[in-house]
């Protein structure tokens, strides 16, 4: 069994403007990325159980380049609103880390 | 436009945003390299919809200014314009007037008359209604249809401006620029574009380059140094001990985007799927070639921000190991009797309208999920109570009705009371307002000018400093 966290170089979550959250995900080698770029520890259907969002609105992106993928998800909650916990949505990669790849 | 240079246009990025802390021998050096400009934004919608529903700034008056002088003591020496977007954090006419007023005392003191351009932004509700009818806005996902309702919630909306508006101050002849909000990589490519640099090599410099140094290996430095041709651009840290890298300046484009490939501006697409980046030999930047600029109808990203419910918060810290022996357990427990005290407190008529939160900081806090089974407690936690109401009395009458509860609300009722540690007195802080982004929408216009007022300012010495 992988864990995001045992082959994950570097990982990063930011606002993308006020209404959305993007994720990028550094896997540590060209191989780990091809290996585990399209597992569905990192699906739609993953963010829609962590993040509350609409599976149908994750968008995903690989830049081959920096064996990276990216994924960004509409936000469940307004930015700074209510019950905002996470104003800058800086955390909230860190639950990805315990995600099983295979 | 002025007729198109044969040379290289250089502009110094001074910082990522106005007040961040621009070094003044930074500046000198990007002078010495030749720069024909300067330009910064001055802030974004990062931190929250509160700056431009309120039109405060985010940076201090004295930092601004501090940064300002500098920059205005450079165009005073060098004789290059000075652009700056996104004025006061928000862009909002408030926050464009506050900085305005900055510049003015700075302009005071050292003694110079730079002709000024106020660049505009902020629509009326009035106008906004009436282009929504017309068919003329467009929601974003995840929003819908724009509603008359939301219009009205806002307290301030603002069009984002491309780089029009500013050539056209500038080829008025302004000295400084102050603009509302525009994108971020408007403000940067605004000057090379206007001195005949080619669209696509102005905008991507002016994407890489928003952040300031953030794009190079060394991010302790403050700014960067963009050269922009026709069809490449070169991007150099202001500071010799700096250097850019291929991976330093192309990771930019991941950052804050959803897509690093494509951007929508107003009035084109940036495309920068074929884009090299290469290290300059002997050098420490680093050139870019291959982006492409795909013009589109003109359209203008609309941001709207308006006040919501009013919150007060308390906060203890906890180390009692009655509680640490069951942290999620004693958090429900803690919540529930925190919602039904506060029922017992509040008017009839707000029952449904308030809400209690209690966020445990060092177990679930940032994510409020269920923490995996386990998992050992901390040595200690912090407990944040957050009440929010339709007043700021409300949310304070909520808490001071809590506070006993916050204070002493036991995990294990067989034993004493126990006291939890506060911080502060008096215990709970009334936070404010809560502010809400309500707007993710494009407007379509002919003319990228038609939602942009310049105001020009034309400023003296006053004769009593003379």
């Amino acid at each position: 069994m992988t864990l995001l966290r045992d082959v994950c170089e570097h990982i990063r979550s930011k606002q993308a403007g006020p209404f959305w959250v993007t994720i990028d995900i550094w896997f540590n080698s060209r191989e780990n990325f091809e290996r585990f770029k399209d597992s569905l520890g990192i699906a739609p259907d993953v963010f829609e159980k962590l993040y509350n969002t609409d599976r149908e609105s994750v968008k995903k992106i690989e830049v081959a380049d920096f064996n990276l993928v990216k994924i960004s998800y509409p936000r469940a909650t307004p930015q700074g609103g209510m019950i905002e916990r996470d104003l800058h949505s800086g955390q909230q990669c860190m639950r990805l880390l315990n995600q099983k790849l295979d | 436009m002025s007729i198109p240079s044969t040379k290289p246009i250089k502009i110094i990025v001074p910082c990522g945003s106005l007040g961040a802390g621009v070094r003044e021998e930074e500046i000198e050096y990007g002078l010495a390299r030749g720069a024909q400009a300067i330009a910064s934004d001055a802030g974004s919608t990062d931190s929250g919809a509160a700056y431009l529903a309120t039109g405060k700034s985010k940076n201090s008056r004295g930092a601004v200014k501090r940064d300002l002088t500098i920059l205005m003591r450079a165009h005073a020496r060098a004789g290059i314009p000075v652009i700056i977007g996104t004025s006061g954090q928000a862009g909002g006419d408030l926050n464009v007037d506050w900085t305005r007023d900055i510049l003015l005392e700075i302009v005071e003191e050292l003694k110079i008359s730079p002709k000024i351009a106020l660049l505009y932004s902020e629509q009326s509700k009035f106008d906004i209604k009436a282009y929504n009818s017309d068919g003329r806005i467009k929601p974003l996902s995840p929003l819908g249809e724009l509603q008359n309702k939301t219009i009205d919630s806002c307290d301030h909306i603002v069009a984002l401006m491309g780089v029009e508006p500013y050539i056209a101050a500038l080829e008025a002849g302004a000295d400084v620029i102050l603009g509302g909000r525009s994108t971020d990589p408007a403000v940067l490519a605004s000057f090379p574009i206007w001195k005949g640099a080619g669209w696509a090599p102005s905008w991507h410099a002016g994407k890489i380059g928003e952040c300031g140094a953030q794009c190079t290996e060394k991010r302790d430095a403050a700014g960067v140094l963009l050269t922009i041709d026709h069809d490449s651009f070169e991007v150099e840290p202001l500071s010799v001990d700096n250097y850019c890298t291929p991976q330093s300046v192309a990771a930019h484009m991941l950052y804050e985007n959803t897509n690093p490939f494509l951007l929508t501006e107003p009035g084109g697409e940036l495309d920068v799927s074929d884009a090299k980046y290469e290290k300059i030999p002997d050098g420490n930047g680093v050139k870019v070639t291959g982006a492409n600029w795909h013009k589109r109808p003109y359209t203008m990203k609309l941001e709207g921000a308006g006040g919501g419910m009013f919150q007060t918060i308390m906060f203890v810290g906890i180390q009692d190991p009655d509680v640490l022996i069951d942290v999620s357990g004693f958090h429900e427990r803690f919540e529930e009797a925190l919602n039904a005290r506060a029922k017992q407190s509040i008017p009839k008529e707000e029952i449904d309208n308030f809400h209690i939160s209690v966020r445990m900081y060092g177990w679930n806090a940032i994510d409020g999920a269920p923490v995996p089974k386990g998992t050992p407690p901390p040595r200690e936690i912090g407990a944040m109570f957050v009440s929010t109401a339709r007043t700021q009395e409300l949310a304070n009458s909520i808490a001071h009705a809590c506070n006993p509860y916050f204070f002493h609300f036991p995990a294990d009722m067989n034993k004493e009371l126990p006291s939890y540690g506060f911080a502060f007195s008096p215990a709970d802080i009334p936070r404010g307002q809560i502010f809400e982004f309500k707007l993710n929408h494009v407007i379509e216009v002919e003319d990228p000018l038609q939602l942009v007022r310049t105001i020009w300012t034309k400023e003296l010495i006053s004769a009593n400093t003379i």
